[in-house]
């Protein structure tokens, strides 16, 4: 067996956020400036869940720590929770509403400053707002590389391999530690925590850290659901004049 | 028997599962986030693993043996029992979601699990030796072993006091022999390990571990069921069976061995069948909103909202009656005549639930595309396993007048 190298033994930090369950209903309230909480049920963030278990996977081969952090109110804990269960070693929440992705980054980055992680990973995009920017603007914070929508990353030597899809193919890039990725659909499987995990939960620490300063630089004016799908006429494949008939005489585009 | 099971071997539905609870009186505030979180974690393994293919195991009658390892990592056997024996240490509660949540997807998995948990597990836990305890249950907690519970005999079901299986002294000090046989045993084709209850030479019941693999000892498998045919269910045949003393459970003597067993797998029972109702129950409501019949969907008529508010309404009570009975269980304070109430009335309601959601779900509730028929045939196990319909009533019966209307 090789000696570890001081570099395999990982310390990581993976961002987890809280959002909607895929199956919600979305309504909003005070005159459509917020999202209604009501009877939703919150999960974590299914990429922050994949991005989650790689960093598990990568420590539990070379040896390593995994923190996972998430900017939220009380109501957050659950999913914080649960990514112990899964197995983080321990936890941090920002005791902060996280308005928007500039002030979620910031937070993240005050702390993680002072932490020295090897890696920081997030999902490529949280399924509520779908803005994909955390994980630039923490590499831009911290001054270290960041790359997003990565399908596949291995750790060796202080540096990391990655891959990510591009039109036609895959590219494959080498980046040296500390780095900021984001994680994509493909990285690996989610890893479902069983009772010995939630019973270690129970005791695992979750520090509940103020929020650093800093100033909104968004303000949400409105939300509006997209217009409802409309119905689908289908047709046999024998009847195709049938087809041409409603193709132009009804919907006249041919 | 096969044990060598995959999930790639199994045709997979790619219908997603869209199970979602009714929590109509907000019962979910009466959960810790802990549970909460539990329940999530089944749900979650159900939809990856189990949902895809329990329709194509169910119609094949074949017993997806590779889960038993898959419920042991996630902790759905005995996780009441302590942790120093590798298991869950947690509470009543917990053990009845993980329950329901396995029954939401068929009752034939929850079968499995009620067996190992609280049929097999709890005995050797309450009434076992200290080196009987060591020896099975952390096996049993991470499903390297299956178990099966042995009381049930072809002339005795509902009366199982007249059993006749026995054992006798061997003579040499060291062993007993055990004659006789058992019917309608889950689990039993594939299992490691039988909790049999069986009378000694005194005519006195007390239960005793039998291995695979001790010499005249056979586990015949039960075929052409239309009910729980993703479980196992066979024969104990014990043919002057040798087994050692130190087999024999020393804890518990007469009929009260089983019957404690029994009612800490009825109460999981009564969980299991709420699960089946409200699947059955979701399934309709999303299938009548979207079946569009004379111009509307047919969650439009009156006579569809009838069946889909009567049903919520109760499965809303049976939640409230369950939670109550999980709460009185962590305190220690649930009699068995309250979980036969509790039994009876679940299992019932599942049953008028599943044969009022399929008749809304037309033809398409005869096919294996929607889980309900499956649902309605597993219930009619549940209806009589572990106390029938009729003997649950008895034992209410009996406690509220205190007269035995049994015999
Ligand atoms: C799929 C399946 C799995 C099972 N798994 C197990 C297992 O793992 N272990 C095990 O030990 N057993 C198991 N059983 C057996 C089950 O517990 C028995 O079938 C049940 O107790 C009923 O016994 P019986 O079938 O002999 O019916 P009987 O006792 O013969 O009952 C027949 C009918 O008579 C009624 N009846 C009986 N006595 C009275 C009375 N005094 N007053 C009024 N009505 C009465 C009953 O309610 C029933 O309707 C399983 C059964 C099934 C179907």
């Amino acid at each position: 067996m090789s000696p570890i190298q001081k570099r395999d033994f990982m310390k990581i930090l993976v961002c987890i956020s809280n959002v909607p369950d895929t199956t919600t209903k979305v309504t909003f309230t005070d005159n459509n400036t917020k999202f209604n909480t009501a009877g939703v049920q919150f999960i974590i963030n299914p990429y922050d869940e994949l991005a989650l278990t790689r960093a598990l996977e990568i420590t539990e081969k070379q040896g390593g720590s995994v923190t996972a952090i998430t900017v939220g109110l009380t109501d957050t804990e659950p999913s914080i929770r649960k990514a112990l269960a899964i197995g983080a070693q321990d936890a941090v929440r920002i005791n902060a509403e996280p308005t928007d992705a500039y002030f979620v980054a910031e937070q993240i980055a005050a702390y993680a400053k002072t932490e020295n992680y090897d890696l920081i990973l997030t999902g490529r995009e949280s399924i509520d707002h779908n803005g994909g920017l955390v994980c630039g603007l923490l590499g831009e914070m911290l001054g270290i590389p960041s790359v997003n929508v990565i399908t596949s990353i291995e750790v060796e030597n202080g540096s990391a391999t990655m891959e990510r899809d591009i039109d036609g193919g895959k590219e494959k890039l080498t980046c040296k530690l500390p780095l900021v990725a984001s994680a994509q659909k493909e990285l690996t499987e989610p890893r479902i925590p069983n009772m010995r995990g939630i019973m270690a939960a129970r005791t695992k620490p979750l520090k509940v850290v103020e929020p650093a300063a800093s100033s909104a630089t968004s303000a949400t004016v409105a939300f509006e659901l997209p217009a409802a799908k409309g119905g689908v006429k289908l047709i046999a494949a024998e009847q195709a004049e049938q087809l041409i008939e409603i193709l132009h005489n009804e919907i006249k585009v041919i | 028997m096969s044990t060598s099971t995959s999930k790639e071997q199994f045709h997979q539905s790619n219908k997603p599962d869209q199970y979602n609870h009714p929590d109509y009186y907000l019962m979910d505030e009466l959960l810790t986030e802990e549970h909460k979180m539990i329940r999530s974690t089944v749900r979650d393994y159900v939809k990856k693993e189990l949902s895809p293919i329990i329709e194509d195991v169910a119609q094949k009658a074949v017993f997806p043996y590779h889960i038993v390892k898959q419920l042991g990592d996630l902790g759905c056997f005995g996780p009441q029992l302590p942790i120093e024996y590798g298991c869950g240490g947690m509470d009543y509660i917990t053990y009845g979601i993980m329950m329901m949540e396995l029954e939401r997807c068929d009752s034939g998995v929850r079968s499995t699990a009620s067996v190992q948990g609280s049929l097999v597990m709890y005995p050797i836990y309450k009434f076992g030796s200290e080196e009987q305890k060591k020896k099975y249950l952390p096996k049993l907690a991470k499903g390297e072993w299956l178990g099966c519970f042995g009381l049930t005999e072809p002339n005795h079901g509902s009366n199982p006091a007249g059993m006749t299986t026995n054992f006798r002294d061997a003579g040499d000090g060291k062993h007993v022999i055990l004659n006789g046989a058992k019917m309608w045993i889950s689990n039993s084709p594939f299992a490691d390990v039988a909790v049999v209850w069986a009378k000694n030479e005194q005519g006195i019941i007390k239960g005793i571990i039998v291995e695979r693999g001790m010499e005249g000892f056979t586990t015949p498998e039960t075929h052409n069921k239309w009910s729980l045919r993703a479980s196992a269910t066979g024969e104990l045949v014990f043919n002057d069976v040798k087994v050692p003393v130190e087999n024999i459970m020393p804890g518990v003597e007469g009929l009260k061995g089983p019957l404690t067993c029994l009612n800490s797998a009825r109460y999981g029972i009564s969980w299991g069948a709420l699960g089946s109702a409200m699947d059955c129950y979701d399934t309709a409501l999303r299938y009548s909103k979207e079946r569009v019949q004379f111009g509307k969907p047919i969650a439009g008529f009156q006579l569809q909202q009838k069946k889909l508010a009567e049903m919520l309404t109760e499965i809303t009570k049976a939640q409230l009656l369950t939670w109550r009975l999980g709460v009185l269980m962590n305190e220690g304070r649930a009699t068995p005549a309250q979980i036969s109430m509790a039994k009876r009335n679940n299992v019932d309601m599942a049953l008028n639930v599943a044969r009022n959601a399929r008749q809304m779900l037309g033809g398409m509730g005869i096919t294996g595309e929607y889980p309900i028929m499956r649902h309605m045939m597993n219930l009619e196990s549940v209806v009589t396993y572990e106390g029938t319909h009729d003997i649950h009533l008895l034992i209410t019966g009996m406690d509220i007048t205190g007269e035995n209307a049994f015999q």
